[in-house]
């Protein structure tokens, strides 16, 4: 068994309206060192798989073709054998 | 011979009554409900996906929908010169199988918009056009997402192919970002496919095409809709 953490970030060249106006409120609380704030999502599961390959092919698949879209987004994963 | 509708429902879709409505009553076509679990269109001539919060809009909107077992029909249909009609989250569904190009951000205002606005049609030779007489029509929109974005050489290719079938406008048909309300590109409100046989738009006609609500310029696309399939059947 494997332990995912699949990462989705909007692409640099997507405005990012969310992290625009959360980035307000850091300015308004007075946090004047804080600059650049994208978000994105966060997505992490178990992967049922005889071997580390297998299982990275099969999270690269599932964030290409259902957890991301590739005109906005990109994502970058995390796996690691669940103790 | 009556023309059938076939309106796919999904979990959390909730325009789907209205656009049955429409369809039977207002034009006094037929209309069928189409549960997305299913895989039967049973028969229909035209396709609606209607608009709601399909799946919630978890993930992303009509990411999920996509992969709805309906929606392999929808595609097949849609692939074979099928005219499919999406409206508002319907048209998200449609961007996010790749039967239109784009996708949908977040509203600019990242405010949920609920307002009427005017949209200028500006090709009005198309299957969902063609029986509009009106320049600049007054129909509401509804959506957070309604943020049409594309890369420059596909917003080109659209314009090139007179893709871009209704957008943002003035009640002249003014277009500029004053009359954008959600920050899509080109002020772009709907938008066919190369082939013509698959519209997308944001506004909803299905809520401005019975006259009790004194709102009726949404009737031309349905009225488009059906003579272009009937003058087909006579052709045959």
């Amino acid at each position: 068994m494997f332990k995912a953490i699949v990462i989705i970030k909007r692409r640099p060249s997507i405005l990012d309206p969310q992290g625009k106006a959360v980035e307000e409120g850091a300015k308004l609380l007075g946090f004047n060192n804080i600059s650049g704030t994208r978000i994105g999502k966060y997505v992490e599961f178990n992967v049922d798989a005889e071997d580390y390959n297998s299982a990275e092919k099969e999270v690269k698949e599932y964030a290409e073709k259902l957890l991301s879209n590739p005109i906005m987004e990109d994502f970058e994963f995390h796996l690691e054998e669940a103790k | 011979m009556k023309i059938k509708y076939g309106i796919v429902v999904f979990p959390g879709s909730n325009c789907d009554h209205d656009a049955y409505y429409v369809a039977k009553k207002i034009i006094n076509e037929d209309s069928a409900f189409l549960w997305h679990k299913e895989n039967d269109l049973q028969g229909s001539d035209v396709i609606i996906l209607p608009g709601g919060f399909s799946y919630g809009d978890y993930l992303r909107t009509g990411a999920i929908a996509k992969f709805s077992p309906i929606m392999n029909s929808v595609i097949e249909f849609a692939n074979k010169g099928g005219i499919v009609l999406g409206i508002c989250n319907g048209f998200q569904i449609l961007l996010e199988t790749g039967l239109l190009p784009g996708v949908m951000l977040k509203n600019e205002s990242l405010k949920f918009i609920c307002k009427d606005v005017y949209l200028k049609v500006e090709n009005k030779n198309t299957i969902f056009t063609n029986k509009i007489s009106e320049d600049v029509l007054q129909i509401p929109i509804a959506h957070g997402e309604g943020n049409y974005f594309a890369d420059e050489n596909t917003l080109a290719e659209l314009e090139g192919n007179d893709q871009i079938v209704f957008r943002y406008s003035s009640p002249k048909g003014e277009i500029s970002d004053e009359f954008n309300p959600n920050g899509s590109k080109l002020n772009i409100a709907g938008i066919v496919n190369k082939q013509g046989n698959v519209l997308g738009m944001m506004p909803h006609p299905e809520r401005s095409s019975d006259s009790v609500l004194h709102k009726t310029d949404g009737i031309g696309i349905f009225q488009s809709i059906t003579e272009t399939i009937r003058s087909k059947v006579a052709e045959v």
